[in-house]
């Protein structure tokens, strides 16, 4: 059987889950940043579902984890939307660099 | 068996008193709280008149025909059980009644009724008259519970009442610094004796296995287990026993003021008269005299050594005392210090007795003095108080001539200085004389003493009696040129003559009582015969003392002040009363507070709180330290987050790996 390694596809998810960690720490913007969270969340389905084919091919356990990592992640985003929006709201900007108010 | 149940509301009636007054004496009952103090107080005085009757009188018979013999048996009227520990550990509440509970109950009530009475006028108008009935009530109930107590953990916690009631009437008028310090002196040094009485409770109840009395009387004078253990450890060369029983009689020691605890009480008149006639004088200070006649069976019968401490530290009180008492010029003063000297003749008159019969004759007297005592220094404290109402002062210096004025104070006081200073037919001489005989027969030199300080007594109080009542005009015009002594309180009030005629007829009568017939070591009536012509001794001196009196004070001259610069040193020694007060202070302050005091309070402000001050500062270097990590910033946090994650990845895969 001629098959993509399984290597190959963590190598992927990895490269994805660095990506989405560089946005994350340094993007400035609030929706880039979500979109990085994003990258990093679709990485690790990428992992569940490689490791569920490759490992247990005869179960489901990997992909159902899948559909409740994505049903999850909509969730965060409308409520990561919602923070922003009222963040705008008082700040009109939605940079991080400027909601640093919560400090010692 | 006669029931007894009802002697339970004699202390409860002033404890209801108590707490009426004080939740409402300021307000809702600020104007009967006097009326009600004394109502109180009066059920419980005829309550306890009626125990007495029953007791004694038509109680005898029924006793008697249980007993098979005419002898008073201890009755225990009531008992439950406030705390259990253990089966063999419990804390009883307990009403006892023998004779010398019976006698102070009597006592006790009858003079705080007086005390009641008097005070209707002499504190009307106080600011807090009621907190003052409040306080009063309280300590009647603190007092006739002490007495009636059938266990000596019982009685340590009505003692501690006693001593906390006292403190507080001390320190009634607490506008005045000088109250304030003697309030704080009374508590302390009473603390500092309590301390003893604790520990010594401590030893007694733990070898005797028990903290009722009649329980440890009876195991600790008979060849018991408990004697034997209690009589075989000794600690520094003398058997517990012995240790106990004096560490009790620290305690009483400072109730009662004897050498070299009676610094309080002469401070202790700071309070108002009618307190110090009550607390000072006639109930509160013959608690440590009640304690040793209460353990009296166990002294005389297992520990003689530490019945001869009680003697002669109450002969050298009542000596030391009458001394000290001939120099003070304060009138409060005066009778503190002939108080303190005839609580030195009750407990050196339990200190020569022996247990039962004939020998017992001491310990019977020194009831019989401390029942005629609280009579006639209750009725010269009441004297005193309306003296001092209507001079306004304390100095005997600013009174005089007052026998016409206070023309019914004046009999009553001298029919108590007559008492105290053993004149027949008062009743001072007959317990005085039976003290004296006591002494007597058993030890010479405490004879000699008693002998003397009686001639020393009459002295001073005939000193006190000439000073204020004689000598002179110079009183008269002085009280007539206040225009406010004579005019504003006018005549005496019927509330303070009446309690005056009451106690001056019981002075007068008292003596006349076949104490000896009641109240005994053993409950069996003895008869006392005290021969005429060992009689002529003692009021031979008290008239000699009576006569100097009227020489040096009876009219105005400066004899008393040329024969105090003829002897100088010694008379500035006994005015300054030997210096006590300086050397508990220098001991106090210059070598407790040197050399304990402020090497703790080193150790505190530098070790214990450098300590907390070291800890404290160590977290506040910390986190000034990283506090910056705390930025704020989101991004920081999701760094730290994925550093952590990272660093427990590394840890988890290539360190722990197993």
């Amino acid at each position: 059987m001629n098959q993509i390694p399984l290597t190959h596809i963590l190598f992927v998810s990895t490269a994805l889950f660095f990506i989405g960690m560089y946005g994350l720490l340094t993007r400035r913007n609030l929706i880039t940043m979500l979109m990085s969270v994003e990258l990093i969340l679709n990485s690790v389905n990428i992992n569940f579902v490689a490791f569920n084919r490759y490992l247990y091919a005869d179960k489901l356990d990997g992909v159902f984890f899948t559909l409740f990592i994505i049903t999850i992640a909509a969730a965060e985003a409308a409520v990561a939307i919602a923070i922003m929006i009222h963040l705008y709201r008082n700040l009109n900007s939605i940079d991080v660099e400027q909601t640093d108010e919560m400090k010692f | 068996m006669a029931n007894y149940n009802y002697i339970a509301w004699i202390p409860l009636l002033p404890l209801a008193g108590f707490v009426l007054l004080g939740l409402f004496g300021r307000r809702r009952f600020r104007g009967f709280s006097g009326i009600l103090g004394t109502g109180l107080i009066l059920a419980a005085a005829l309550l306890s008149l009626y125990a007495a009757w029953q007791y004694f009188g038509a109680g005898a018979g029924a006793a008697g025909v249980t007993a098979g013999g005419s002898a008073y048996k201890p009755i225990l009227a009531m008992k439950f059980t406030w705390l259990s520990f253990s089966p063999g550990l419990s804390i009883d509440m307990s009403v006892l009644l023998d004779p010398i509970s019976v006698m102070m109950i009597v006592v006790v009530s009858l003079v705080s009724l007086m005390v009641h009475i008097f005070s209707l006028g002499y504190m009307k108008g106080e600011e807090r008259f009621g907190t003052y009935y409040a306080f009063l009530s309280l300590f009647s109930f603190s007092m006739l519970g002490l007495v009636l107590s059938g266990n000596i953990f019982q009685l340590f916690i009505f003692w501690e009442l006693v001593g906390c009631s006292s403190f507080l009437l001390i320190g009634y008028y607490y506008d005045r610094p000088s109250a304030v310090a003697a309030s704080k002196k009374a508590f302390i040094v009473t603390r500092f004796a309590d301390l003893g009485f604790l520990i010594g409770i401590l030893i007694l109840s733990f070898y005797g296995e028990t903290l009722d009395f009649g329980t440890l009387i009876h195991r600790l004078t008979t060849p018991s287990p408990q004697f034997l253990s209690i009589t075989s450890a000794s600690f520094l060369g003398f058997s517990l026993l012995s240790w106990g029983l004096t560490l009790v009689f620290i305690g009483g020691a400072g109730k009662s003021a004897m050498f070299p605890l009676h610094v309080w009480l002469p401070d202790a008149m700071e309070g108002p008269t009618p307190v110090s006639a009550l607390i000072h004088a006639a109930t509160m200070v013959v608690a440590g005299v009640y304690l040793v006649a209460r353990l009296f069976p166990v002294f005389s019968l297992s520990d003689p050594p530490a019945l001869g401490v009680v003697a002669y530290v109450g002969a050298f009180s009542a000596l030391i005392a009458a001394i000290m008492a001939c120099t003070q010029t304060d009138i409060k003063r005066v009778l503190a210090y002939s108080t303190m000297s005839q609580i030195g003749y009750m407990m050196f008159a339990l200190g020569v007795s022996k247990y039962g019969g004939e020998g017992g004759l001491g310990y019977m007297a020194s009831m019989f003095h401390l029942f005629t005592h609280a009579g006639f220094k209750a009725l010269l404290f009441l004297c005193a108080g309306v003296i001092i109402h209507r001079v306004h002062s304390n100095e005997m210096n600013a009174m005089g001539g007052l026998r016409r004025q206070l023309p019914l104070t004046h009999i009553c006081c001298l029919i108590a200085c007559l008492a105290i200073s053993g004149i027949p037919p008062f009743s001072g001489f007959f317990s005085k004389e039976e003290i004296l005989l006591a002494a007597w027969q058993s030890n010479k030199l405490i004879y000699g003493v008693g002998l003397f300080t009686s001639g020393l007594t009459a002295y001073y109080m005939f000193r006190l009696y000439f000073s204020i009542f004689w000598r002179g005009p110079h009183g008269v015009r002085q009280a007539a040129g206040d225009p406010g002594a004579g005019d504003a309180h006018g005549s005496t009030p019927v509330s303070m003559n009446l309690p005056l005629v009451v106690l001056a007829l019981g002075a007068l009568l008292a003596g006349l009582i076949p104490f000896s017939h009641f109240v005994t070591s053993d409950g069996e009536p003895i008869d006392t015969h005290t021969p005429l012509s060992f009689s002529i001794a003692p009021v031979a001196l008290a008239l000699a003392g009576i006569g100097l009196a009227a020489w040096l004070y009876g009219t105005m001259s400066d004899r008393p002040r040329r024969l105090a610069s003829a002897i100088g040193g010694l008379y500035r020694l006994v005015y300054h009363t030997f210096y006590i007060d300086e050397i508990y202070a220098f001991i106090t302050k210059k070598i407790l507070f040197n050399l304990v005091g402020r090497p703790a309070a080193w150790i505190d402000r530098n070790i214990v709180d450098g300590l907390m001050n070291g800890l404290a500062s160590f977290t506040a270097w910390i986190s000034a330290l990283i506090k910056g990590m705390q930025s704020g910033k989101m991004q920081d946090y999701a760094l730290y987050f994925f550093t952590g994650i990272a660093g427990l990845a590394v840890l988890f895969i290539y360190i722990w790996k197993n």
